[in-house]
């Protein structure tokens, strides 16, 4: 670890200098600083989310087991799901897309800074707001994908599902204003020269997230309001009873947005590994454009295949020829990908990083997730797989073995530039070994429990149905995790402390965000770059380099180069925990809707009509 | 539908933008395209539960009561929402012109009609007042729906018609208090041709309001 004794940089003191303390975090609007934010509270999720899934793997290690209640196991699973997906994956992802995108672009902060703001605290406290009930076992507890009419008062009568239904549109709020802040941001807040085609994969990957988001979250917002409704205000949207609803409404809904989440969940961890593959292996991305139309592609297709998560509910031969052939389409693009890094690497000089292994972790870790979603794309397969563990081997593949897969190279990829030091690189291949094991082990072997009939979401099971072997395996390799996470938070917690200074790019990689000092300075880009191609520090003109120099130099403040930047300000957690608050009284008190709603208006009015930055003079 | 873009005021130098737009006329079109989204998934369902409801009353067709042998007569009215429907769309005109009235406010007005037309707090007034006008339509029409026997529980006609019609009326709403907000800045410090920006955006999210009432107008009230 830190054998060198260089200096620190000037402005790297405990990575943020001047500005630290309590305040200064709560009323932060700089992208980088709300990127940290989100990385430290997914991180915490994640490992919220992994004990749930702990506790879920030693219930099910033997037969007939009671560690835990079948009701508990219920909040358990439908809370694991819940967390992973709203409170991890897609924040960990969040993370990057702020610490990345305006560096990546060429840009001093995101469109709207303050907003910028809003969109983290409104998902710290709506993730604080779904997780609390998990402590008083009054969690949600009908699966991450709340079916309804099962979810609806006649058949959930408790609490738990008010906290499930409140939760999601609170995320809700946070993913469509980071969305609108991001798209907004790609689209008008380039440097000059940054067309589309030079911007980098992960800004690209990123950009399609943003797209997929806008257009998805709002159907499952519809979706969860009539649910909100029905069980509120007694409408008939999932009244199936008496009323003559459709069974179906809710699915339909729900997986017009659940497959293009997805797709929000995975391209991100592409659009690293993107970055990753070609820094390692000292060759440009293979087949850029492809890359990017593949993944428009995936976008394109995603929102057409919603309806082979519904093959059992008998939909007719022709919607499910339709949709089961839609869902094999999307393979191509996505093997394209898997196609294009490995050509990639092939012939590259290869450093296997940390980080390259996570990358390469993820090609071949995807890729059998992927194979095993090209099986229950037929839908007389799917019949046989539905509800199994089989299918719980799979997305766990897709979304271990692609999302956290491509996080975890990110996080080793970006944490130099995050932190301004190195992380440890012989902890960190401890902690991908451990992984792939734990990973491997925990999930291949549900495969074959999936194929011999083991349903998913059962709380216990007997012996004697050959069930017995792989779920002791699957149990052994869950405990695993732990180990590997212990050894990645020591080795992020030393690192970040006494790690070995970075400078500004220590992988010599290419692309613009390594041409600024590490960690970056508040307004990242001392002078704004002008592009003349994909990779500015590996093929680039005589004006990217010079770019590159004057961008390079440390120790300078914004007042130094008369560059204005925004006010901090706290009235966006104001107008956060406001909303918060207002949602939070359709469960407790019906006064705190006013409360909530007076301190939100107040505090949203006061927000804008202040002004963002000083006057420019 | 689209008002002029060209006359948006040009940012600020230290802040170089790709399209030479700013950044909040970007960010209105990507929240109009989420809006869409939304009023997609409440459209559709309106429609895939029309003709399904098992009780009445029906949008458009007569129902007799088999317990009691009451008859509803069809619930919608359409004379009265004709008219609210009209007054929206010209809340649409005063809009444009609201917004004609900004940009031109520095050029020299010589006649009457001239200055009517270059009265930026008229337009903006007009329009704020067409809007609560087709909210004053609405709750009419909520409350002798829910008099005449239709309320959001009654059946999935009424919880689809009410969750639709009023998510809409919350745009409107929305939408009336921005129209106001404007007023206020524009009562305070005058509303000048560098300010057309900010009339633009609440324009655009006024258009979309409104096209987003011809079709459920033309849907739900319309079409049989």
């Amino acid at each position: 670890m830190a054998t060198t004794a260089r200096p620190a940089p000037k402005h790297s003191p405990d990575a943020y200098g001047e500005h630290s303390g309590l305040w200064s975090w709560l009323s932060t609007v700089d992208h980088k600083r709300i990127g940290v934010l989100y990385l430290y509270t997914a991180l915490f999720f994640f490992m919220f989310g992994g004990v749930e899934a702990i506790i879920i793997r030693a219930q099910l290690g033997a037969p007939n087991q009671h560690l835990v209640s079948a009701e508990f196991y219920n909040q358990l699973f439908t809370m694991h799901g819940t967390t992973m997906i709203f409170l991890a994956i897609m924040p960990l992802s969040a993370a990057f897309f702020n610490f990345l995108i305006p560096l990546q672009i060429g840009a001093r902060d995101v469109a709207f800074p303050r907003l910028n703001a809003f969109s983290y605290w409104v998902y710290l406290f709506g993730g604080i707001f779904i997780t609390i009930p998990i402590l008083f076992a009054v969690a949600p507890n009908d699966g991450w994908f709340g079916y309804a009419p099962l979810t609806t008062r006649a058949y959930s009568p408790g609490i738990n599902i008010d906290f499930w239904v409140i939760g999601l549109l609170i995320l809700g709020v946070s993913s469509l204003a980071a969305a609108f802040n991001f798209l907004t941001t790609i689209i008008n807040l380039r440097a000059p020269g940054m067309t589309l085609m030079r911007m980098p994969m992960f800004t690209w990957m990123a950009f399609i997230v943003q797209v997929l988001l806008v257009l998805a979250f709002p159907v499952v917002t519809i979706a969860l309001v009539f649910l909100l409704f029905d069980r509120f205000f007694g409408t008939n949207f999932y009244n199936t009873v008496s009323a003559g609803a459709d069974p179906l409404l809710w699915q339909h809904l729900f997986w017009i947005f659940g497959h293009p989440e997805v797709y929000i969940l995975v391209l991100p961890a592409f659009g690293l590994v993107s970055e990753v593959l070609p820094t390692y292996s000292k060759k440009p991305l293979f087949g850029y454009p492809v890359m990017v139309y593949s993944g428009i592609l995936i976008a394109v297709l995603g929102f057409g295949v919603w309806a082979h998560h519904m093959f059992a509910v008998g939909l007719g031969p022709i919607a499910d020829t339709f949709f089961g052939l839609t869902t094999m389409l999307i393979a191509i693009p996505t093997g394209v990908k898997i196609f294009n890094w490995i050509a990639t690497m092939a012939q590259g000089s290869i450093r296997y990083t940390t980080a390259m292994l996570f990358g390469i972790g993820l090609v071949a870790l995807f890729t059998i997730g992927g194979i095993s979603g090209i099986m229950h794309a037929s839908p007389p397969a799917d019949l046989q797989q539905t509800d199994t563990y089989f299918i719980v081997a799979h997305f766990h593949y897709v979304l271990f073995g692609g999302s956290i897969m491509g996080i975890f190279g990110g996080i080793y990829h970006y944490f130099p530039k995050i932190t301004g030091r190195l992380m440890d690189e012989k902890l960190g291949k401890i902690h991908f070994w451990l992984t792939v094991v734990a990973m491997n082990l925990t999930f291949f072997p549900m495969h074959f429990s999936g194929m011999l009939g083991m349903p998913r979401r059962i709380y216990t099971y007997d012996a004697g149905q050959g069930w017995d072997l792989f779920n002791a395996m699957s149990t052994a390799g869950a405990m695993i995790f732990p180990i590997a996470m212990l050894v990645f938070i020591y080795n992020f917690f030393v690192s970040r402390k006494r790690g070995e200074i970075a400078g500004s790019n220590p992988w010599g990689a290419g692309t613009l965000e390594w041409t600024i000092p590490s960690p970056p300075p508040e307004y990242n880009f001392a002078k704004i770059p002008t592009v003349t191609s994909r990779y500015p520090l590996w093929e680039g003109k005589e004006v990217d380099y010079e770019c590159a120099r004057i961008n390079s130099q440390e120790g300078k403040t914004s007042a130094d180069l008369g560059i204005v930047m925004p006010y901090s300000t706290i009235k966006p957690l104001l107008v956060a925990l406001g909303l918060v608050t207002m949602f939070c009284g359709l469960i407790f008190a019906r006064a705190l809707i006013g409360v909530g709603a007076a301190l939100m208006i107040f505090s949203l009015y006061s927000w804008l009509l202040s002004p963002l930055e000083p006057e420019h003079d | 539908m689209t008002a002029p873009a060209t006359h948006v005021s040009a940012p600020a130098p230290h802040h170089y933008t790709t399209l030479g737009l700013d950044s909040r006329k970007v960010a209105i079109w990507a929240f109009i395209g989420s809006e869409c989204m939304l009023f997609v998934s409440l459209i559709s369902t309106y429609l895939i539960y029309k003709g399904r409801s098992i009780v009445g009353p029906f949008p458009h067709e007569t129902w007799t009561d088999p317990a009691t042998g009451h008859v509803f007569k069809p619930i919608l009215n359409i004379p009265v929402t004709s008219a609210s429907t009209f007054v929206l769309l010209m809340s649409s005109l005063f809009m444009v012109l609201a917004l004609a009235a900004v940009q031109n406010k520095e050029k020299p007005k010589h006649t009457r009609g001239e200055r009517i037309l270059g009265s930026s707090r008229l337009w903006l007034w007009m329009t704020a007042i067409a809007g609560a006008t087709f909210l004053g339509f609405q709750a009419f029409e909520f409350t002798s729906f829910v008099h005449e026997g239709l309320s959001i529980r009654t059946n999935l006609f009424g919880s689809s018609f009410f969750t639709l019609t009023g998510f809409h009326g919350a745009h409107v709403t929305a939408g009336v208090i921005w129209l106001v907000t404007l007023l206020a800045i524009d009562y305070r410090r005058g509303l000048g041709p560098r300010d057309s920006l900010l009339v633009d955006i609440a324009a655009l999210y006024w258009h979309f309001v409104d096209v987003i009432w011809i079709v459920i107008f033309t849907l739900v009230y319309l079409i049989r």
